[in-house]
């Protein structure tokens, strides 16, 4: 969501890491764009005013003009800056279930926010993550069919709803919510309140009776990503009457700015808990203020990659194709599967807004209109081939090419142009196969000669400490540095992703 | 037609304040100022509903022009305009969600003739008000559903939770209430009961209303709306679709195979596609119109929650990039919170000034 803000920031510091010295002068210029960026991407002013203060007090001491690398330095200000803004250092927050259940959380936000969906997210992640009895209730006695919304919901992820009473005031269903979840033995009772708007005074006292009554243990404000500059006033008005304790962010995979997020954690001083990401009950996502702050910096996140990675991908599968990479082999059939993987993992752009220093490269990515449906396209081509085929790539022939052509419903450059890649990934196989894993990302995840695994959470949480505020150490394409065509996607962990040299269609001529 | 959805604008049709907001001290000072020229004819409602409608329009815009309208006092102390001030004005802008650019090229043409120069108050404001009034009034248009081919097609898209639904139904509500024929398809048929939310207003109104099952084909829906509307004879049948963002390229497609199923029912149809927006939407707004109307063709926009907090300011920063109609603004959650835009009322509301005396 933070994709445009990246891309002017990353304007600004090429320009400033550009150069050798930078006079007051520079940085007074570069701040000046930097204002124009956060406030295009939606940034509250105030927020903004506060944020360029301090870069700028920082900055313009002799530190950095002085210093061998003053864009750098620059840089390091406004990513400790932006980091300090969405949250610190510190690891993300959890929700507080903690306490003589039934634990109660209590949504809250302006309409259309995001609310109702939210909570059947949250109840999902309580339920699978953290093995809580769930039970979930709708208090919205106002917008047509909302209680209906979120039963439905419910249904589908298998958590418990409060049954809908018609003609119940909002406070009384809380109580019978309280008692029902009580009597049910449920830790957590989740509950989602109708949208309102901070000016309509009898809302929001009556969501304030709600949160008197329920004494919930987190009042969540629900806010949508796309938010301009009311972010501010809306958290602002919020947190006056209702004892808040985090905020969600949805819509983040929206092509918004992300600017809500900075504004209205500044403005509150409450964590960010979550990050709505997609329509699915599953799109949830953990909210961590210095991956965000790399991510926006154009610094990549491959702290998320390899989790998300690690998540998806299934050990037993990847131990067996790690094996087989360490004899040097990769046919078809492996292929196959990493570009099914790629897909899985959040597509080719998902992976790429996680990557470092890759901002402008995600961008020819676009203007080629190099996507997924082109990797399930290759996904399908492959499929044409015999099982044989897929095992020996040797055997096919140009009768073969044209008959596994025909059959996927492309032309034969295409197939042709996948066994060329295929050809490289498999040479890469191999020369891994000898202990030549490329690159220093293999020795950030710790993987050197010896087998890949899928790291384990103290990995990755390992590999998180190693990162420090400025990006991974030896990743190419750090931010400034001219991105060098695509560097070779890093072995995943567990999946063995042997670099996708050329990605499918990077080839443009035959295109 | 008597429905003919807030008819074009008569030239009589002007509707004061009356009772709905009455002037503060404030406004009663700055009303006193010179007034201008000729009234803004207004589009109005049918006429019994005409009072409190404009009165809640005005309520709403007001409250959130509160803040700016403060601000703008406090900046307007001093007497001679210059650059602190100018700035100050122009951050005003931006905090109205007028974005960096279109507040800066504003304050610039306040400047040009008044820069160093004594002005008041209401001075400021009234430039203020008259320039963004400039860039709306050629956006402000009635739907005009009474004339055309039968029935009027109206499709409704944008993002998720931006109020496509709830908007429907409001203007199924006063469309029926004009005593036009409506049918109303459920084309949301990924939320969670989005299509029971529609059902209820359709209800209500009187209204048929035309769905599948969840999670089944929108283009479908659509499809049969269209031909129920033909085959019934009804006056406008309007449609409901997903929310979707932007972005989302799979989504867009699906939007584009809802307008191909639509045309196979009816040839020039959808006669209207309109884009909902939500007033707290920032600068992303403009992405949003870029991208529905390279997929969706818009005819038109809607903004909704112009009742909270946010201004809607971006409103002129997509006035001033794509000449699309503004039907709509959603002050409320009755259907007669669902008023006809009218760009000098809602530039005057939002710099804190109450609607022109005269």
């Amino acid at each position: 969501m933070f994709d445009a803000l990246t891309e002017r920031l990353t304007g600004v510091f090429d320009r400033l890491t550009g150069r050798g010295a930078l006079s007051e002068k520079d940085v007074e210029a570069g701040l000046r764009e930097i204002r124009v960026a956060l406030l295009e991407a939606d940034v509250a002013l105030p927020v903004v005013k506060t944020f360029i203060a301090r870069v700028k007090d920082e900055a313009v001491g002799e530190a950095v003009i002085r210093s061998v690398k003053p864009g750098q330095q620059l840089i390091k200000i406004v990513h400790d800056a932006l980091v300090d803004m969405l949250g610190g250092e510190g690891p993300p927050e959890g929700l507080r279930i903690a306490g003589e259940p039934p634990n109660i959380i209590m949504m809250a936000g302006l309409q259309g926010s995001g609310k109702t969906t939210t909570t059947a997210k949250i109840a999902l992640r309580l339920t699978k993550l953290d093995r809580k009895k769930v039970m979930v209730a709708s208090l919205d006695v106002r917008r047509p069919a909302a209680m209906e919304q979120l039963a439905t919901l419910a249904r589908a992820i298998h958590v418990d709803c409060l049954g809908i009473v018609a003609g119940q005031s909002p406070e009384d269903i809380a109580r019978r919510a309280i008692q029902t979840a009580r009597l049910g033995g449920h830790d957590v009772l989740i509950l989602d309140t109708a949208g309102r708007t901070t000016l309509d005074d009898d809302m929001m006292r009556e969501a304030a009776s709600i949160a008197g009554l329920a004494r919930p243990s987190e009042i969540l404000l629900v806010a949508d990503s796309l938010t301009g500059q009311d972010a501010v006033e809306t958290a602002r008005r919020f947190h006056e009457r209702l004892p808040l304790t985090g905020l969600v962010l949805t819509r983040a995979d929206g092509d918004g700015r992300g600017g809500a997020a900075l504004s209205m954690r500044a403005v509150t001083g409450l964590p960010i808990k979550f990050l709505g990401v997609s329509e699915r009950p599953d799109g949830l996502e953990a909210f961590d203020a210095r991956r965000v702050a790399g991510r926006i910096l154009g610094q990549g996140d491959i702290v998320s990659l390899v989790e998300k990675a690690a998540q998806q991908v299934d050990r037993d599968e990847a131990e067996k194709l790690a094996k087989k990479i360490q004899k040097g082999v990769f046919d078809l059939d492996d292929m196959e599967k990493q570009l099914t993987q790629v897909l899985s993992i959040g597509g080719l752009k998902g992976i790429m807004g996680m990557l470092p220093g890759v901002q402008k490269l995600k961008n020819q990515v676009s203007e080629a209109s190099l996507d997924d449906k082109q990797i399930r396209r290759q996904i399908g081509i492959i499929r044409s081939m015999t099982k044989q085929e897929r095992a020996k790539p040797d055997l096919i022939d140009g009768k073969r090419r044209r008959r596994i052509a025909k059959g996927a419903g492309v032309d034969v450059a295409e197939v042709n142009r996948l066994l060329k890649m295929h050809r490289s990934m498999a040479d890469m196989a191999k020369a891994m196969g000898k202990g030549q894993l490329p690159g220093a990302l293999g020795q950030a995840l710790g993987m050197g000669k010896g087998g890949m695994r899928a790291p384990s959470p103290e990995q990755i949480k390992a590999m998180a400490a190693k990162a420090p505020s400025q990006g991974l150490p030896g990743l190419p394409g750090l931010p400034g540095a001219k991105p060098l065509g695509l560097p070779g996607l890093p072995p995943l962990g567990g999946s063995g992703l042997p670099g996708l040299p050329g990605l499918p269609g990077s080839d443009k001529k035959s295109t | 037609m008597i429905w003919g959805l807030f008819k074009p604008k008569s030239e009589k049709g002007v509707t004061t304040n009356a009772e709905g907001a009455r002037p503060s001290a404030q406004e009663a000072r700055l009303e006193s100022a010179p007034p201008a020229s000729a009234p803004e004819p207004m589009a109005t409602a049918p006429a019994n509903a005409d009072q409190g409608l404009f009165g809640r329009l005005f309520d709403g815009l007001k409250k959130s022009s509160g803040r700016l309208a403060e601000g703008i006092t406090g900046v307007l102390l001093k007497k001679k305009l210059d650059q602190e001030t100018l700035d100050e004005l122009e951050e005003l802008l931006i905090r109205a969600d007028i974005g960096a650019s279109a507040a800066e090229r504003i304050t610039k043409s306040i400047a040009k003739d008044r820069f160093d120069k004594e002005v008041s108050e209401t001075e400021i404001k009234e430039a203020l008000a008259a320039e963004v009034a400039a860039l709306l009034r050629p956006r402000e248009s009635t739907l005009d559903l009474s004339r055309g081919p039968r029935p009027r097609v109206v499709l409704m898209v944008g993002v998720n939770g931006s109020g496509k639904t709830t908007t429907i139904g409001k203007l199924c509500a006063l469309l029926s209430a004009y005593g036009a024929k409506v049918v109303v398809g459920a084309g949301d048929t990924f939320r969670a009961a989005a299509i029971e939310q529609l059902k209820a207003w359709a209800d209500r109104t009187g209204a048929a209303f035309v769905s599948r099952e969840q999670g089944s084909d929108a283009a479908g829906v659509a499809f049969d709306a269209v031909r129920l509307g033909k085959s019934t004879d009804a006056d406008v049948v309007l449609i409901d679709t997903a929310g979707r963002l932007q972005n989302r390229s799979e989504l867009m497609a699906e939007l584009a195979k809802i307008i191909r199923a639509i045309r196979k029912a009816d040839e020039s149809a959808p006669h209207e596609t309109l884009l909902v927006l939500d007033a707290t939407v920032g600068q992303n707004a403009l992405s949003q119109v870029e991208a529905f109307r390279t997929t969706a063709d818009i005819s038109g926009l809607v903004m909704t929650k112009l009742d909270g907090t946010a201004k809607g300011g971006v409103l002129a920063a997509i006035g001033e990039r794509h000449a699309l109609p503004i039907h709509f603004i959603g002050v409320g959650e009755k259907a007669e919170d669902l008023q006809p835009f009218a760009a000098e009322r809602f530039a005057r509301a939002l710099v804190g000034l109450g609607p022109k005396p005269g």
